[in-house]
């Protein structure tokens, strides 16, 4: 399996893991340059000049290319510091939510027996909690932050790892070679670190593109709903709900982020996918 | 069949009053609920006449019984903002959810069946490339977004559907296309992953083999095995449709459940949005037993599980 990942020829020959990584290196290379590439300061407000339409708008100027917000701030050097806290938050979330589902998956997938029903209970009592609800109340009683975030989501959204990798952890597990280094003499840890994760690391990776795309869409969604990333950081989800009483005259306040969000996700998804017929041929 | 009816029961059980726990110690950790009750600018008198009122002097483990039991009994406390009981606010509101969530259900699977069959026959083709794509992209498109834009076009443009709202039909429509877009992937690759597996099976090509039109074969013998899964899909997405009910309504300003809950968070209202994560959480259990129940008596293989 790790073997087919590492083929060029292959690669190339998926077009939807090119353009899906093309698009996320690109938005990465965004985000880490972005003092480098804003042409303004995202939060120097200047009362003068709100609400300036993009350069393909008539009264646009090109000192403003994206124009600028209710603010006065410019819109483009938003949307590039905003790429930053949706990429931080999607990598940082899956960081925690992968460490702990992992675990979980391959204690109970390799023990199984008694581990393995705590497991499945804990993963179903975390499954009946409304992931939505429990993450507005978290924020609502700690306060709106980067971190505050990114621990709720971290801490809640590891039952698609878990169960993943529980049930491949089992597969596993009864193959030959897992036996033989049992018979050499090797701890469970070693076993479970350094013979079973690797052999499941295609599908850990397949999941964790998924998990990205969904905790960058949550994120969204609470900064959205006032419950996130509070302001004046330029979050796209925030820069959505900011601009949402000016949608009426000045709708690309809205379609700006929300394109950028849109493409973002999609273009994770999409290598996501890509990945997957990568690692299992047989589907595509 | 009947031990394991009654050990997915007890299981089901036991995973419900862990989730009543969990939904206890939330309002608890909200801060005092005395305080909360009395309002502002209360003394301290009257707070403590609150405490011992509402039982809140005694000891954690005999005030979450006691709570335990007053919800069984169907009473979920008081809202500290409506100033009226929970349960009362919860039932009232529940309808319009209901509506909602059972309209973008019936909009997801008139696209999402025909969609995914169609992409399963012409597998590989243009076809199935194109209906993978809308399916990624309803996966990327944020329903906020998507509300908004909609919004924007029908509301504010054509003027075709109000924005807000809960009064006629017509205030649901925006509602129900926005959360029946957003939860129309999953059902999309279930469907055409389901529909690929029917359509190699054994029995499927005996049909064609008997020379059955293949349009019986598809829809008479694979569709329907390739739909018993997608029943128990609703069951799990139910979190994915009350998730986006929340920000659905709270945009549409549609009164029901997602909406109460944006609210009881917004005023800190701690006893609604706990009854709101209680109730939806049960219903979740409920319905897994059940999905679970059903899948077992269609096939005697998982009952050994």
């Amino acid at each position: 399996m790790t073997i087919a990942i590492s083929k060029p020829s292959r690669l190339l020959r998926n077009p939807s893991l090119v353009v899906g990584l093309a698009i996320i290196a690109a938005m990465l290379f965004v985000a880490i340059f972005a003092p480098l590439l804003a042409p303004h300061d995202p939060y120097m407000q200047d009362i003068t000049r709100r609400a300036v339409p993009p350069v393909w708008y008539e009264k646009g100027t090109w000192d403003n290319i994206l124009g600028t917000d209710q603010l006065g701030r410019d819109y483009l050097s938003r949307l590039i510091y905003g790429a930053r806290v949706s990429l931080l938050i999607g990598f940082s979330v899956v960081a925690i939510s992968g460490v702990i589902g992992t675990t979980l998956g391959l204690l109970a997938g390799y023990f199984g027996g008694r581990v393995d029903t705590f497991v499945t209970f804990i993963v179903t009592v975390r499954l009946a909690m409304p992931v939505i609800l429990v993450a507005l109340a978290v924020v609502a009683l700690f306060g709106g932050s980067i971190w505050v975030v990114i621990a709720v989501l971290g801490l809640l959204k590891w039952d698609r790892f878990a169960v993943v990798v529980r049930s491949t952890t089992q597969q596993i597990r009864a193959l030959d070679y897992i036996a033989s280094a049992r018979t050499a003499g090797a701890s469970t840890a070693w076993v479970l670190l350094r013979e079973v994760l690797p052999n499941i690391a295609p599908q850990l990776i397949v999941i964790a593109t998924i998990e990205v795309a969904s905790a960058i869409l949550m994120e969204a969604a609470l900064s959205f709903l006032g419950l996130g990333v509070q302001p004046p950081l330029p979050s796209w989800g925030l820069m959505i709900s900011e601009a949402k009483s000016y949608m009426f005259f000045s709708f690309w306040l809205i379609a700006i982020p929300g394109t950028a969000l849109a493409t973002l996700v999609f273009a994770i998804n999409l290598a996501g996918d890509g990945l997957r017929d990568l690692i299992t041929p047989e589907r595509s | 069949m009947l031990i394991y009816i009654l050990k997915r029961l007890g299981l089901a059980l036991i995973v419900a009053l862990t989730v009543s726990v969990i939904a206890f110690a939330l309002l608890r950790a909200s801060g005092d609920i005395a305080t909360a009750l009395a309002g502002e600018g209360a003394t301290p008198e009257s707070i403590a006449v609150i405490r011992q009122t509402y039982g809140l002097d005694r000891p954690i483990p005999v005030q979450y019984l006691s709570w335990l039991w007053d919800v069984a009994r169907g009473d979920f406390g008081q809202s500290y903002f409506f100033r009226t009981d929970v349960a009362g606010l919860i039932f009232g509101k529940i309808g319009n959810t209901l509506i909602l969530g059972a309209a973008s259900l019936a909009i997801a699977l008139a696209l999402s069946i025909p969609l995914g069959v169609l992409a399963a026959i012409y597998s590989g083709s243009i076809i199935d490339r194109a209906v993978t794509m809308f399916s990624l992209m309803g996966q990327a498109l944020p329903s906020f977004f998507l509300a908004l834009a909609l919004i924007m076009v029908f509301a504010i443009n054509l003027r075709m559907f109000p924005a807000s709202g809960a009064d006629s039909w017509r205030n649901f429509v925006l509602p129900a296309l926005t959360l029946g877009y957003y939860i129309t992937p999953p059902f999309m690759r279930l469907v055409r992953a389901g529909m690929i597996d029917a359509l190699n099976t054994d029995y499927v090509r005996t049909a064609r083999a008997k020379g059955l039109p293949a349009r019986r074969v598809v829809f008479k013998h694979a569709l329907r095995n390739a739909l018993v899964p997608v029943v128990g899909l609703v069951a799990v997405q139910l979190g994915l449709l009350m998730g986006g009910s929340v920000v659905v309504e709270s945009i549409f300003a549609l009164d029901g459940l997602g909406y109460l809950a944006y609210q009881s968070i917004s005023y800190r209202d701690f006893p609604v949005l706990q009854g709101v994560v209680l109730l939806l959480s049960l219903a979740y259990v409920v319905l897994t037993l059940l999905s679970d129940i059903i899948n077992a008596w269609l096939d005697p293989r998982l009952r050994a599980a």
